[in-house]
């Protein structure tokens, strides 16, 4: 007892960027002090690169991400390396480090970001993108690319943002394009090579761009037609690349995991151990951004996976794992991982969390050991009303596999269930929207069907309805985002339509603010014309675009209005299929030709097989891993 | 069975809330192996109850909280093994077994807790001299702000002891569910009886223990809570 007393008092007190009137006055002053269970400390002067790795939203959403975990365990495994975190200072905080020149500092270290030799930002959704501009601005560093001096860090992106990189090109030196475990060793032994070298900024950005993913913005010329679209895009000099290639994992199985995830104070949004089973998805559906960015899907083996979630848990404490994926039940081995799970878990007192699961009976079996049916209530994503709509999406899913799941979930004891749907859907028509009401009503129905004495009270249904945003890389990357007023028509009938079903107490219906995902949809599919918006609502006061108590239109119709720039030029618009689109330079091995073919299929609602069904011929073949050359009996 | 758990909560630390200072301790439970019984149900948690929560950017040497245990090791070990996953600022300080009875609950048992409270602008020597003609006040009448609106209550009962030393006041006073005194509020008053005026966030507080009455009849004996626990072989 009395050496850890001494130990304690001997040891130097922690210094922090922030004195205790400021931390005692903001909310949760936790986010700031770093000192993590499993954050990594190491001494400045014993390293060659400082890399300060950022999530522009508040900590508790930022600590909540896998990606950075992952990358900041690779970094941190170089002795060379010291990777730290910054998340974007919440509002009240800002202000004060704004009115008082607080420089934007590093968690581990408490040290300036501005002194760090990269700042890497994650770019995980649009509506992030003006906390991008208050990381920079409170660090100290010129907002746009050019203006930065030796003084200042090579600030890269990445993040499933970075498959349309161009609205925040002149923000950034470079961009890394893909999956992060593959090129950044690369990068920082250049960057080293450079350093020794005596070479400046200039020279380090014009080499790493000949490095396979990575895409240099200030060494690309763009031109525009009189109409407005894009005419050309080319490298300024020869030995730049014109194509930027993804860079992704190809032996999924050995790839880098961190044994240990740094778990914090403060709860965060996810708080608990996340085991990244796959990557990938088979779907194809051709709303969905990561099913094709992603492609092929790649599987971890179990006694992979059986290693690294104990070893999690025991590093961790955490009382909670939860499978990460974007379809679990396409997880080949999906049993006997449950099995295994489900003898470790329990008996420990941890909880199992099964995300992204297909309602079938495999799954709603699992489900209702893990959780308790009674209080718990089953989601799943039909995502359109109608069975055209949802061959229009390639969703893959019938009514009788919906109404079938949903009857043998009530059947198993449950009685609330959240739908999510997607509204402005290409093709959709109002029949469609008001099919949602309707498929509402088939499932309550199919809770009545229960006997009386063996259901558990009234059904109660959600449906849930968020406002479609085309994203690059998608069959739906041509297609005209609806208008606001459109979406609010089809809101409005959907709404009715469920007013009038005989069940309509039983059915809650909801649906997104339109004012953010317009923006989303301008930034998805914009070009660089508009990072001039993001920097003039930025400088009028926007931030933390992403929270609806932070959100101000008016700033951003004004930021519009003072750039001379047309939002429905972005968002509303289809594009031929011959336009050359911002994005076109990236290569993510699924062909263009095979996401034209899909919009055609789309316009026709013929529903493309899964990968595991049958090879559509995508192109993502070509990396020779994967789903693509599993042996199929 | 239960144990009951001291740990000191130092620096940086004084920024982690109550709450999360409880999830804390349920990680690192699990980290350091613990044997903890599980609440039933499909969200099994652990049993434990603190004494006494510390406000934020409050340190203390004296923090308690008990746990339910199916099976103990020997007290060093769990404390070596605490001690092995704890983050800088909190250490552990002794684990030792208490009796199952609940009236040897921390929170039950907790009656006053004794601090240093140190003014971080103000030279402290004029007030200090003022100590014993504040002790000697019949009452000390305290505006508490209450949902409804204020009421008045007489803290001087609740002052056990209060001292200057070097450049902090020592404080003993009443905690617990009755009769809770924060230190400050009593600090402040003797500011304003010493005719000084204290500026907000100026006050450094550092907890030194917490204690149980183990008197009898209208006899107050105060006793360290840990001194309820026995060392576990």
């Amino acid at each position: 007892m009395m050496k850890s007393m001494k130990n304690n008092t001997l040891k130097e007190e922690r210094r922090l960027a922030l004195p205790e009137e400021i931390l005692l006055q903001v909310s949760k002053p936790e986010r700031y002090i770093g000192n993590e269970i499993n954050a990594v400390m190491k001494q400045a002067d014993q390293v060659k690169i400082r890399f300060a790795f950022a999530f522009p939203d508040v900590y508790e959403i930022g600590m909540s991400h896998l990606g950075i975990q992952i990358l900041y365990d690779m970094f941190n495994r170089r002795d060379d390396i010291w990777c730290e975190r910054v998340y974007s200072p919440w509002p009240d905080l800002d202000r004060i480090m704004r009115d008082e020149n607080i420089p934007l500092f590093a968690l581990e270290s408490q040290d300036p970001v501005r002194n760090f030799d990269f700042l890497g930002i994650t770019l995980q959704y649009e509506m992030c993108y003006t906390n991008i501009l208050q990381i920079l601005d409170l660090s100290g560093i010129p907002l746009n690319a050019e203006d930065r001096t030796e003084e200042d860090p090579i600030v890269i992106g990445g993040g499933p943002c970075t498959y349309n990189p161009e609205p925040v090109a002149p923000f950034f030196d470079l961009f890394y394009i893909g999956e992060g475990e593959v090129v950044y060793d690369r990068v920082f032994d250049l960057y080293l090579a450079c350093r020794e070298e005596g070479a400046d900024r200039h020279t380090f950005l014009r080499r790493a761009a000949s490095l396979p993913g990575i895409y240099v913005p200030s060494l690309y010329e763009v031109s525009y037609h009189e109409d407005g679209t894009l005419a050309d895009f080319r490298p300024l000099y020869d030995d730049v690349p014109a194509v930027v290639e993804k860079q992704l994992v190809r032996d999924f199985d050995q790839v880098t995991y961190p044994e240990k995830q740094v778990v914090p104070f403060v709860q965060a949004t996810q708080d608990r151990v996340v085991l990244e089973v796959q990557r990938g998805c088979i779907r194809g559906c051709r709303f969905c951004q990561a099913g094709m960015v992603y492609r092929p899907l790649r599987e971890k083996h179990l006694p992979t996976l059986m290693r690294d979630a104990k070893a999690l848990l025991a590093s961790t404490g955490y009382d909670e794992i939860s499978l990460s994926s974007l379809s679990t039940s396409d997880f080949s081995e999906l049993k006997p991982l449950i099995d295994f799970l489900m003898e470790f878990c329990p008996a420990r007192g941890i909880n199992i969390s099964l995300p992204s699961l297909r309602i079938d009976a495999f799954s709603l079996d699992v489900m209702s050991k893990v959780q308790d049916v009674k209080k718990s209530s089953l989601t799943f994503a039909p995502e359109a009303g109608t069975q055209r709509m949802r061959n229009v999406i390639n969703k893959g899913l019938t009514e009788a596999d919906i109404l079938k799941g949903a009857g043998e979930a009530f059947a198993g004891g449950w009685n609330k269930v959240k739908l999510y749907f997607m509204m402005g859907l290409p093709f959709e028509t109002e029949e469609d929207v008001r099919g949602i009401a309707q498929l509402c009503q088939k499932i309550a129905e199919e809770y009545y069907e229960i006997p009386k004495e063996s259901r558990n009270g009234k059904i109660q249904i959600t449906a849930s309805c968020s406002y479609f945003v085309p994203k690059p890389f998608t069959p739906f990357q041509w297609a005209a985002m609806d208008t606001v007023d459109s979406y609010l028509e089809k809101a409005a009938a959907a709404k009715q339509e469920v007013r009038a079903q005989t069940n309509q107490r039983s059915i809650r219906f909801t649906y997104h603010a339109s004012g953010v995902s317009m923006l989303e949809g301008v930034f998805a599919r914009g070009d660089r014309r508009c990072a001039e918006v993001l920097r003039h609502a930025y400088q009028n006061g926007a931030i933390f675009d992403a929270w609806t108590e932070n959100f101000r239109q008016e700033i951003w119709d004004r930021a519009f209005d003072e750039c001379g720039i047309d939002p429905s030029f972005y968002a509303h618009r289809e594009r031929p299929l011959d336009e050359k689109l911002p994005w076109d330079f990236i290569d993510i091995g699924v062909t263009k030709a095979f996401l034209a073919r899909e919009w055609e299929n789309a316009k026709e609602a013929r529903v493309t097989p899964n990968c595991r069904q049958a090879c559509s011929g995508c192109g993502a073949r070509k990396y020779k891993g994967g789903v693509c050359f599993e042996t199929k009996n | 069975m239960k144990l009951r758990i001291k740990f000191s909560k130092t620096g940086i630390m004084k920024y982690i809330g109550h709450l999360d200072v409880m999830r804390y301790f349920q990680k690192a439970l699990r980290r350091a192996e613990f044997d903890t019984t599980l609440s039933g149900g499909f969200s099994p948690h652990m049993i434990m109850s603190f004494a006494a929560p510390l406000g934020v950017g409050i340190t203390s040497e004296g923090e308690y909280f008990d746990l339910e245990v199916a099976s103990v090791m020997p007290s060093e070990e769990m404390e070596r093994r605490l001690n092995d996953v704890m983050a800088d600022g909190i250490s552990v300080l002794s684990v030792r077994q208490i009796p199952d009875d609940k009236k040897f609950g921390g929170m039950r048992l907790l009656a006053a807790a004794d601090y240093l409270v140190t003014p971080k602008y103000l030279p402290h020597p004029d007030v200090a001299e003022s100590i014993p003609a504040f002790l000697e006040q019949t009452e000390i009448l305290l505006e508490k702000k209450t949902k409804k609106g204020s009421k008045t209550m007489d803290i001087r009962p609740l002052i056990y002891r209060l001292e200057a030393r070097e450049d902090a006041f020592y404080l003993f006073v009443s905690q617990g569910s009755a009769n809770n005194l924060r230190p400050e509020y009593v600090v402040e008053k003797l500011f304003a009886f010493a005719g000084k005026t204290l500026p907000e966030h100026s006050l450094k507080i550092h907890r030194l223990d917490l204690y149980a009455d183990a008197g009898k009849d209208m006899q107050q004996r105060f006793v360290s809570l840990e001194s309820f626990g026995e060392i576990c072989k």
